[in-house]
């Protein structure tokens, strides 16, 4: 068996598919920044979740820390359950503080820990306490226009 | 002007007619499975039909992957502008590509660049009664003319639609970033936040892997199937580029039912 022309051929093209794939796993996909291996699980409960999706981000000052992994509506409580994949690099006090934020004006949502003093850490399956509902932007206009009205009023 | 009768017979010819042949079909899919051994072990043979299918197919595939991109580049910005967010062009272009568009359109090209010629070979071999030659010879056809092709065209196929997807993104990076000047940063960095490897592009990999297996299962199948004449060929091979297309678009559809059930 002998070397021909045609095994670089095939060669040549069997390396352009796998720089390929690996162009598409590296640049343009996620593979290669932070990839979640070890993560733990944390829950938390909120009263509106506004538009917060499964496989959304969790991150702490600014750093993405955690991926949503699932929501279930709580029939007892009547809130919603998030529970989240944190990477088990990240330890966070016990007293963390869980708020919904969204990216931008008309961005994705995701969750936020702001980090409290508190010395004992969250365990894996804990729930976080203290939450903080999503914003939705139809209360807030209300609000704010009712405010408004309530100026008009108090300058008569 | 055939009567009723008559038209209820050819109905009901055809209808059995075809569940026959996707009888043979399958039969025909064990059967390249089972003298799969000496494709692999006399390599050579299915490195040649790699070549052949998909070595050649790289300038159609890498030209329209490039073209495909421009177009979703010029067409994304367009749109995004409207609502002030064109940095999230990246997003668009990348998804669009990986998910669907790449696996697709490169299973489509392939079928009609290198499913048509391995019909059009496998037909004429019938037709100049080369495979019942072979038969005689005890060299079994099935084992070294069709799984050879088959396993070349189920190779080639993944690698062809990652190149596509690949180009898309580098042609649509080239409108975007290049020609019209959105921020080269935010198009990589938006892009790489989310699209998921797993998700999206494993996805996209196990989508023309499945189609890679149909058309070269259908294009295997027409040739060897063929009535052996110069019409016949050509009709097999017309049936070849029709039933993949029709194939690939249908099994899209159930793998993406099945992969992103709107979940994201």
């Amino acid at each position: 068996m002998n070397r021909t022309v045609l095994d670089l051929w095939v060669g040549f093209f069997v390396a352009l598919g796998l720089a390929a794939v690996l162009f598409l796993a590296l640049k343009v996909g996620n593979l290669s920044a932070a990839h979640l291996s070890e993560t733990y699980v944390l829950q938390a409960k909120f009263d509106n979740i506004g538009g917060l999706k499964v496989r959304g981000p969790v991150k702490s000052a600014g750093v993405l820390v955690g991926r949503i992994s699932d929501i279930r509506f709580d029939p007892e409580s009547y809130q919603a359950v998030v529970t989240m994949n944190v990477d088990g690099r990240y330890k966070f006090p016990r007293d963390t503080f869980a708020s919904i934020y969204t990216a931008g004006l008309l961005g994705e949502q995701y969750i936020g820990f702001d980090v409290g003093g508190d010395e004992k850490m969250l365990q894996p399956g804990d729930t976080v306490k203290m939450t903080q509902s999503a914003v939705v932007l139809e209360k807030l206009i209300s609000q704010f226009l009712f405010n408004k009205a309530a100026e008009g009023q108090d300058s008569k | 002007m055939p009567g009723p009768l008559e038209l209820v017979r050819s109905l009901g010819h055809g209808v059995v007619d075809k569940i026959w042949r996707l009888g043979f079909a399958t039969r025909f899919f064990f059967a390249i499975l089972a003298h799969s051994g000496t494709a692999f072990r006399r390599l050579p043979l299915t490195l040649r039909e790699i070549y052949f299918s998909g070595v050649l197919s790289l300038l159609i595939i890498l030209v329209s992957g490039l073209f495909v991109g421009l177009v979703l580049g010029l067409q994304g910005y367009e749109t995004l502008a409207r609502y002030g967010s064109t940095e999230a062009l990246g997003i668009l272009v990348a998804l669009s590509l990986v998910r669907e568009l790449g696996p697709v359109v490169a299973g489509l090209l392939f079928a009609s660049r290198a499913g048509s010629s391995i019909t059009a070979e496998i037909g004429l071999m019938k037709t100049t009664e080369q495979l019942k030659a072979m038969d005689m010879m005890a060299v079994n056809p099935i084992a070294r003319v069709v799984a050879p092709r088959f396993w070349g065209g189920v190779i080639s196929m993944p690698l062809l639609a990652a190149m596509f997807s690949a180009m898309g993104v580098f042609g649509g990076w080239l409108i975007g970033v290049v020609f019209i000047g959105v921020d080269d940063g935010a198009f990589w960095s938006q892009m790489q936040s989310s699209v998921d490897f797993r998700y999206d592009i494993l996805n996209g990999i196990i989508k023309s892997v499945v189609f890679g297996f149909a058309v070269s299962l259908i294009a295997v199948f027409e040739g060897y199937d063929s009535v052996p004449t110069a019409e016949g060929v050509s009709r097999a091979i017309t049936r070849t580029v029709v039933t993949s297309a029709m194939t690939i678009l249908a099994l899209d559809f159930i793998l993406t039912s099945f992969m992103f059930r709107g979940n994201s």
